[in-house]
């Protein structure tokens, strides 16, 4: 290694300061809601504020998950976006392999038209799809939870993903698949499909994300407690528990944890799949 | 193809025909079929709610009862409607406050972690965790974190001996608190978008410069700048738009409050649509903010090509 000047050296130093602020700006609220989740009622008063709490208070836990319909909230959000992202995977993955391989009549036309409706706010079409489901009995039901973002502007955007993607793949495969005489379906399922893993992956992180996060819909769509996804019932939470926060701490660490976890160990796909919400919106 | 159809065909072509020709059909049917359950859904579900949101929007039209034709009177009221502009004043100064500081503070952070220093990855996780997190639980912990007695913001303040104020129920301190902690929440996106884009600009521009004798800042305004500006404008226009559309977290933290002084036009519609049912009302108001993200995103595309250096 070169040797370096005192000047770099100082400016090397002051970045990683910086950074360290900035994160550390970025974590206490982590930090601060897990100590909090493990206090006693009466220390959360106490000054000056202790980060380490003594004695650690699990009751927390188990009073939320006594008193709440808590693993309800947690099925509810889990299965939801299960259901969403496999359609979603499904449905926009069909679809874009037609706009990208298959050169139909109108398939510009059909593709612009879709694309162009993305930027529609949410808001806007809400209200009508309330009545909507209204009229179809679908209120207070998962039904509308689970529909709507998979043919909504979430799918969307994941026909244009998956459509970009299959765009980059050599025809001369496909084109060999033909001669053989593979039925268009053949194709996409058992050559196109499988090389598509990676904007797959992609785009089930980012539709497992969205869903598990949504909050305007759930919030709209539902009234039964025992029916709320896990932000919805913490939002609700927040209004009951009052200023109860070590109970409403330790339900916030129990609704985070889990995600923060396999984010840890697939962080490449996630910041991907995430950089894509930026894109959609 | 159709063009051919009158055209006498030689011998050549009819022998040729019957080959392309189901081939072309066999296209039509299997695309049409392939991309019909999405075409299907986004006319049930996107298309057709949108036509009929403009028609509730030209009505009034109570959760039960029938609903009454009113021409544009919900958008005559909407423009006297003092409580709207308070609404769209609170809009606009939300975004106003959160695009500057979310753009700078994302570049920044970007230009800091784009050098290859040993362990910088932490760093990147670190403010990326935020992203990842439900807005929901950020907006509630930050809530805690800003609670006037038991916060953990006034309790580090009294510490140096100063009594914090109420953050959030005070008309001039809640907006700010709301836009700190919404940058704070999405600073990390923004941040990996400059990260990639930094990480596209050729070393060898800068190498000229500095042999040219280019210092730091002229290196950043004249390279780094103009080559990343696609990305600065993707990100300032995707950031303004979603700042046109907050909601979660002025739910959770100050319900529009104290008094007006948070609500935003979201807020303002749902409030109007799910908890007043004034659904024609709601859907004009709906439409008034599609046509102010719509007019933004023009004006950006507009500008795009006086202040964005290279196009794709």
């Amino acid at each position: 290694m070169k040797n370096k000047s005192p000047g770099k050296i100082l400016g090397i130093g002051l970045n990683y300061v910086t950074l360290s602020v900035v994160s550390l700006i970025m974590l206490v609220p982590f930090l601060w809601m897990l100590s909090t989740s493990l206090k006693e009622p009466a220390k959360i008063f106490v000054f000056p504020p202790e980060l380490i709490p003594s004695p650690i208070r699990l009751e927390n836990y188990t009073e939320v998950l006594a008193n709440t319909p808590f693993h309800l909230f947690y099925w509810n959000s889990l299965y939801i976006a299960i259901l969403v992202t496999i359609g979603t995977v499904l449905f926009a993955s069909i679809a874009g392999y037609a706009f990208a391989r298959i050169p139909f009549k109108g398939r510009n036309l059909v593709f612009l038209l879709l694309l162009s409706t993305m930027m529609i706010p949410n808001e806007v079409t809400s209200i009508p799809m309330f009545l909507f489901m209204r009229v179809l009995g679908f209120i207070n039901t998962h039904v509308p939870l689970i529909v709507l973002p998979i043919f909504g502007a979430g799918g969307i955007f994941g026909v244009f993903v998956m459509r970009q993607f299959f765009l980059g793949i050599p025809k001369e495969l496909e084109e060999a698949a033909m001669i053989d005489g593979c039925s268009r379906w053949r194709i996409y399922w058992s050559i196109m499909l499988p090389l598509a893993k990676p904007a797959i992956a992609t785009l089930t992180i980012f539709t497992f994300l969205t869903s598990w996060n949504d909050f305007y819909d759930p919030l709209i769509f539902l009234n039964d407690r025992e029916l709320m996804t896990l932000p919805l019932a913490l939002s609700l939470f927040t209004d009951e528990a009052g200023t109860a926060w070590h109970h409403l701490m330790s339900a916030s660490v129990m609704a985070t944890l889990p995600l923060l976890i396999v984010f840890f160990f697939a962080q490449k796909q996630f910041i991907e799949g995430v950089s894509m919400t930026g894109m959609k919106d | 193809m159709e063009s051919n159809m009158n055209i006498p065909i030689s011998p050549e072509q009819k022998k040729a025909k019957p080959k392309r020709n189901p081939f072309h059909r066999e296209a039509n049917v299997s695309g049409w079929l392939f991309v019909s359950p999405m075409v299907l859904g986004f006319l049930v579900l996107l298309l057709g709610p949108l036509l009929l949101a403009f028609y509730m929007s030209l009505t009034d039209w109570p959760l039960l009862g029938e609903p009454t034709f009113v021409g544009m009177d919900n958008y005559k009221a909407i423009f006297s409607d003092e409580e709207f502009w308070t609404v769209v004043g609170n809009t606009f100064t939300f975004a106003a406050g959160l695009v500057p500081l979310n753009i700078a503070l994302a570049l920044g952070l970007a230009l800091l972690l784009v050098r290859k220093l040993p362990g910088i990855g932490i760093f990147r996780t670190a403010i990326f965790v935020p992203v990842m997190t439900s807005l929901i639980v950020w907006a509630i912990v930050w809530k805690y974190l800003f609670a006037t007695d038991t916060g953990f913001i006034n309790q580090i303040l009294q510490l140096f001996g100063i009594t914090g104020p109420a953050w959030l129920y005070n008309p001039q301190l809640a907006m700010p608190v709301v836009i700190v902690t919404s940058v704070l929440k999405n600073v990390g996106l923004n941040m990996v978008l400059f990260i990639a884009a930094l990480q596209q600009v050729p070393v060898h521009l800068y190498e000229a410069a500095r042999i040219d004798g280019a210092g730091r800042a002229r290196q950043f305004f004249q390279i780094t700048v103009p080559m990343i500006s696609p990305t600065i404008f993707l990100t300032t226009l995707l950031t303004i738009i979603g700042s046109l559309k907050v909601f979660g977290q002025i739910y959770v933290m100050t319900q529009g409050g104290p008094g007006d002084s948070t609500k935003v036009l979201v807020y303002y519609i749902w409030e109007k649509a799910f908890k007043n049912f004034e659904f024609g009302y709601a859907s004009a108001l709906a439409f008034v903010l599609f046509f102010i993200i719509f007019v933004f995103t023009l004006l950006q595309w507009q500008y795009r090509k006086r202040w964005v250096f290279h196009e794709e």
